[in-house]
């Protein structure tokens, strides 16, 4: 009896078995990496702003302290964003013709607020507290990135709950004494670098963030409704 | 047990009440003749037919629908976050953290009286009520109309804008013809008549004398449904002048409640339920002594269910009785027949309160003729109760009058023509006056009609003038409480509309137009007090900080009680004693209509009866027998010559030949919730019985009308199935334990019962170890009076959706919190017994188990939390839930649409959306929000600390909620009493949430 399949036909079914199998593979992997890219996550995109406000310029090279504008850090879970009357405070001074400053002395003289684009955003079903996490050692750069180089702001982190949870459950990799919280230039401890803490001299994050775990009485609380409600 | 479609077979149900006696409790008389309804409940998550697809719809439709479904699902998170703008203050307001809420102390007016209220505000938008701590009438609890207010302040259907003959006006407008009117009224004003409800502001009724000093001819009319006119008249004739009563019930050991629900309605009820439920405490230990309640009433009420011994009475009888209760004691009055009335039951009674002189209370309701007010103050001075368990102040009233007779009179002077200029400042009389006055057609007599109220409704339409009202949420003003307290009403947000205080409205004829609503306030309380100066200043901001104004109680007055009522005729009695009486009573969920525009109101299961969006013609099961009339019967109602239709609904205990009409519904201008539901029983109501009237027929119009209850839905099979073997724990689990004070002595841990003991905590695995907090909650049914304060509280602070009456119907309403209502004994007078029943938070939860999603599980705390962006809706959870507490989004429930009800939900708690289950989280937001705290200042949550919304709200202090690891906790110290029960315990789910039983103290003599 005549073969009914020609014999290319074990070729073409091998070929299409794994070609399916790599396909739908390569689209998983397509799909994961979309998932996680610049692109999808809008991690590292700089947001165009109604004034070029440069953290660079303000929190790094003039040193003011992030609470100076952002007041409910410590206290409530929004950290807060200056109203108009906080920039007027140095900028009634100087830079007080700066054509790039006409917003806000717009908004200043018309009562009409400045309208910031988000950089930073969650879900509305998540529920982050600031004021926790800055009084149990987590610092501003921890989450926000090297806010003190960033010219225009952008999310340094993807903000997914992967990437919440890779805090919440190893803290010690991440926490930092207290006094260092605000501090934008804080590098984490190392040979080169020893972070005193406690009064004594640590070398390595984590036998830093263990006793800071300690100390602070972090708990990895990972359960739904930390975060959901 | 034989299931008659058609109806309800009530000797059948009754032989089998009579052969289960006692042991057995109830929830419906549907339950007890097992009908398929009842089953579909009882057997299903929902009704069978609940969730079936559209008709049309076709096998291979569905399975391409489904199959289009699963495959779009996972396209749902394929979108990007969408780019959002914060916008900061320009110059900050002082105080305001944004993401802190703020509270600030005001006062609610509710007819005319004043409940104390802390209100939270989240940016400078109020979004939750609370009680406040420091003010008399409340102690920081709040009733359903405290918490529902929320929802009228940012009701979308309130009226905004001022309305001239029909079209769009505004307020400068309004201004200038009132401007007109006061020249062309001038000198003497003849024809000025200025119509209120019951006014005990302080400020308001300057305002008025001033502008009736200003013109001398003017009348001030008061008029209110829910007006106090039987408390006034009835201290009137037995005392010589309207005096006010304040109860103490903390100080009563027995207390006789003659049909007043002194639980639900009237002046201070926040206030009495905290001091009558102190009285059933057992926490205390042994030297707590228990009070003891008589309720004689015809509709059962929260309070005849909290009764130790109820006697359901027609509300005219009622009087015949108080003459009994009267001679019993030894006050001449003359007797009453004591037909129907059983002798030795008001001999046993007498003798009760004649042993506890001065500590005993005789109560008379609201509905009830003023004689039985006058045998009950009476009573109250001849056991020396006055001073001690009642104390006699001047009225609340700034100007007590008889606001029927005030109302008559204007018509009166309406229809002759003589009224140039009708100002109404609040009240919808059209709507609500007796139905004999026709308001609606003496009104257009006068020249001139002027109304303000918060809405354009059926007084609105028939006035000139309109003018939006603003809500006490939006306004300045003051406000006596019940005991005389004045507390100042301060606005928590501008109004939302074009709205002004009746206090600007009527400035604009005094002369004070322009003056703001604070400064007339303000103005009048530094032309009153006697600190001047800084010394104001002071005392004005601490009187706004507190909420109250220290020592502004009215003072006890002296009373002497004569006898020349006793004299008078017999007010009910008269008349053929055999016709079918009717009982006008104010809404126990929507009032006398004022709160029918209110969704949460409307969607409240009433207590006992638990219909929601509705009124019926409540009934006996005797009388419906009698009449043969079913569940559900659509009925003409016909009582002198007027007529209304209405649904029959049968109440368990209710007093035969009586029907009770709840007033409130069938509004014609309420608004997009209010307009509809119901039947307008004022329309029956006429002014020579206002309360109480003789000779209704009911005849049968061969319609069915479908009512909303959910009494028989979310029921628990206490049986089990004996056919199934699975069902091994096919033993009774009563839901609610009982015991009377004699029995608790004897055996302390009644309510354990050994085979569920054993069985609890059996498992072959080590539990969980709850290191930290555990949270659990304790629920003292011994001090519930069932006042659904809990649900609506609940509601506010979770964002709960409205579902409307369709849904209810079938099972979907969404409260968190429901009341549960079980009945033991006889149709004729059964107890009544108060369930709340929130999350039971079980440590082996069922619904954990099933979900496929992991969108429900259980934190290390205790908590079954329940994550909304993970559920994709399966309703396993669900269906595995013994509670049946869990709550399905079957529809996009929330309104996602209208801007004005953004406002008001509270910004930690996550709206839901469709196809997402929901349910009680123990206020996790709360909890949260504590612990934060708490962590911040390096301790941990203190003890009361946390409280959830329901807990918040109770004013029984029944559920307690707290740490059970700390066991000096209060909710620890309560689950440790002997008392202390799980709802099937047997099922080894291990609840966090336990009850402690409810304790009867009877009268030995009285057994029924």
């Amino acid at each position: 009896m005549a073969q009914i399949f020609h014999r290319s036909t074990n070729l073409i079914a091998r070929a299409s078995i794994y070609g399916a199998v790599l396909i739908i593979g390569g689209l998983g992997y397509a799909l994961y990496a979309i998932a996680l890219s610049p692109w999808y996550t809008e991690q590292g995109l700089e947001r165009q702003q109604p004034v070029p406000f440069s953290h660079r310029h303000h929190a790094g090279e003039l040193g003011i302290d992030c609470r100076y504008c952002h007041t409910s850090v410590e206290q409530s879970s929004f950290a807060g964003l200056p109203p108009t009357q906080t920039c007027m405070t140095c900028h009634s001074q100087i830079w007080t013709n700066a054509s790039m400053l006409e917003p806000v002395r717009e908004s200043y003289r018309s009562g009409q607020s400045l309208a910031w684009t988000r950089v930073n955003a969650l879900p509305d079903f998540v529920y982050f507290d600031h004021s926790i996490h800055v009084s149990k050692g987590i610092g501003c750069t921890t989450c926000h990135g090297p806010i003190a180089q960033m010219a225009l702001t952008y999310r340094a982190g993807t903000l997914y709950m992967s990437w919440c949870l890779d805090c919440h459950r190893q803290p010690a990799q991440y926490v930092r004494p207290r006094s260092e919280v605000f501090n934008p230039f804080y590098e984490p401890p190392s040979a080169s670098h020893p972070v005193m803490f406690e009064g004594k001299e640590f070398t390595d994050q984590l036998a830093l963030g263990r006793l800071a775990v300690k100390e602070y009485k972090i708990h990895t609380l990972q359960y739904c409704s930390t975060c959901h409600r | 047990m034989t299931e008659n479609s058609n109806g309800i077979d009530f000797s059948s149900v009754r032989a089998k009440l009579a052969g289960e006696g006692r042991k057995r409790f109830w929830q419906s008389i549907e339950e007890l003749s097992n009908t398929k309804e009842y089953r579909d409940f009882l057997e299903h998550e929902f009704p069978a037919d609940a969730d079936k697809a559209p008709d049309g719809l076709h096998r291979r439709d569905m399975l391409k629908l489904m199959a289009a479904s699963a495959a779009m699902a996972g396209l749902n998170a394929c979108t990007k976050l969408p780019t959002e703008k914060i916008v900061p203050y320009v110059r900050p307001p002082e105080e305001i953290i944004p993401g802190k809420p703020l509270y600030y102390a005001t006062s609610m007016p509710l007819h005319g009286v004043g409940t104390g209220v802390l209100v939270e505000s989240h940016m400078g938008r109020p979004t939750k009520i609370e009680g406040n701590p420091e003010h008399p009438g409340s102690l920081g609890a709040t009733d359903v109309f405290m918490q529902a207010s929320i929802l009228h302040l940012y009701d979308p259907d309130r009226s905004q804008t001022v309305i001239y003959d029909g079209r769009v006006s505004n307020w400068s407008s309004f201004a200038a013809a009132m401007d007109d009117a006061r020249i062309q009224l001038a000198p003497k004003g003849t024809g000025v008549r200025i119509l209120t409800q019951r006014v005990t502001s302080p400020t308001l009724a300057a305002q008025i004398r001033k502008l009736l000093a200003q013109f001398p001819d003017a009348k001030w009319v008061q008029y209110e449904v829910s007006s106090g006119d039987s408390i006034r008249e009835g201290t009137r004739l037995v005392f010589g002048k309207p005096v006010h009563p304040v109860y103490r019930f903390a100080e009563a050991d027995v207390i006789v409640s003659l049909d007043a629900d002194f639980i639900a309605s009237g002046p201070g009820h926040v206030r009495y339920i905290r001091d009558f439920s102190s009285r059933r405490d057992l926490a205390a230990g042994s030297a707590s002594k228990l009070n003891r309640l008589y309720t004689v009433e015809s509709m059962p009420t929260s309070t005849g269910a909290m009764a130790d011994h109820r006697l359901p009475l027609r509300a005219a009888d009622v009087e015949n009785f108080a003459r009994l209760l009267a001679t019993s004691v030894g006050v001449n009055v003359p007797p009453g027949t004591a037909a129907k009335i059983p002798g030795d039951w008001v001999a046993a009674v007498g003798r009760d309160l004649a042993s506890h002189r001065g500590s005993s209370l005789v109560i008379a309701g609201e509905e009830q003729p003023l004689v039985v007010h006058a045998i009950a103050h009476t009573i109250n001075s001849a056991l020396g109760n006055v001073g001690k368990t009642v104390i006699y102040t001047e009225p609340l009233d700034a100007n007590p009058v008889n606001h029927l007779e005030s109302l008559r009179d204007l018509v009166g002077d309406l229809n002759s023509g003589q009224v140039e200029f009708l100002l109404i400042l609040g009240g919808n009389p059209v709507y609500d006056a007796p139905a004999d006055f026709d308001f609606a057609s003496a009104l257009m007599k006068a020249r001139l009609r002027v109304h303000t109220g918060l809405y354009n409704d059926e007084t609105a339409e028939l006035c000139h003038w309109h003018v939006p009202g603003a809500h006490y949420l939006e306004s300045w003003s003051d406000v006596r409480a019940y005991d005389g307290t004045v507390g100042i009403i301060q606005p928590l947000i501008a109004p939302l509309y074009d709205s002004r205080t009746t206090h600007e409205v009527i400035a604009t004829l005094t002369g004070d137009g322009g003056t703001s609503a604070h400064d007339l306030v303000r103005n009048y309380w530094q032309s009153q007090r006697p600190e001047k100066g800084q010394a104001f200043e002071a005392f004005w901001e601490t009187s706004l900080h507190d909420g109250v104004m220290a020592g502004t109680a009215l003072p006890p007055v002296s009373v002497t009680a004569t006898m020349d009522f006793a004299a008078q005729a017999r007010a009910q009695s008269t008349g053929d004693a055999g016709a079918l009486e009717v009982v006008f009573r104010p809404d126990p969920a929507i009032g006398d209509g004022e709160f029918a525009n209110n969704g949460w109101l409307q969607e409240l299961p009433k207590p006992i009866t638990r219909l929601t969006w509705d009124n019926a013609a409540l009934l006996s099961p005797a009388t419906a027998q009698e009449l043969g009339l079913q569940k559900g019967d659509y009925v003409k109602l016909r009582l002198a010559g007027r007529e209304a239709k209405a649904g029959v609904f049968i109440v368990p205990g209710h007093a035969d030949h009586s029907v009770t009409l709840h007033l409130g519904y069938g509004r014609s201008r309420a608004g997009n919730v209010g307009t509809g539901p119901g039947f307008d029983a004022y329309l029956l109501r006429d002014s020579s019985a206002l309360w109480i009237a003789r000779g209704l027929s009911i005849e049968k119009t061969g319609d069915k009308y479908e009512f909303a209850c959910t009494q028989q839905q979310y029921t628990i099979d206490l049986d089990g199935h004996p056919a199934d073997e699975e069902s091994a724990n096919a033993f009774r689990r009563d839901l609610v334990r009982v015991a009377t004070l004699d029995e608790f002595h004897k055996n302390p841990a009644f309510a354990k019962d050994p085979q569920e003991e054993a069985t609890k905590d059996l498992t072959l695995y080590p539990g969980f170890e709850y290191k930290g907090y555990a949270w659990g909650m304790s629920i003292d049914l011994n001090r519930c009076v069932g006042c659904n304060a809990c649900v609506i509280a609940c509601q506010s602070e979770n964002n709960i959706a409205v579902v409307g009456k369709d849904q209810v119907a079938r099972g979907r309403a969404m409260h968190w919190i429901r009341v549960d209502t079980y009945f033991n004994g006889g149709l004729e007078n059964p107890a009544t017994y108060f369930e709340p029943l929130p999350c039971m938070q079980c440590e082996n939860a069922p619904c954990e188990y099933v979900c496929p999603v992991g969108a429900t599980t259980h934190s290390s705390e205790g908590l079954n939390d329940m994550t909304y962006n993970r559920c994709v809706g399966t309703r396993y959870c669900s269906n595995n839930c013994p509670y049946k507490v869990r709550r399905f989004n079957f529809y996009l429930y929330s309104d996602y649409k209208t801007p004005s009800l953004f406002g008001m939900r509270n910004p930690n708690v996550t709206v839901r959306s469709r196809g997402v289950m929901e349910k009680c989280t123990y206020c996790v937001q709360r909890i949260n929000a504590a612990k934060i705290r708490s962590e911040e200042e390096n301790r941990t949550v203190r003890d009361g600390e946390i409280q959830t919304a329901c807990q918040q709200a109770c004013p029984a202090e029944a559920i307690i909620f707290g740490n059970i690891n700390d066991k000096s906790s209060r909710v620890s110290r309560l689950k440790a009493q002997s008392r202390d029960y799980s709802l099937l315990a047997d099922l080894n789910t291990r609840p966090r949430t336990t009850y402690l039983a409810r304790l009867r103290n009877p009268h030995t003599e009285i057994h029924d």
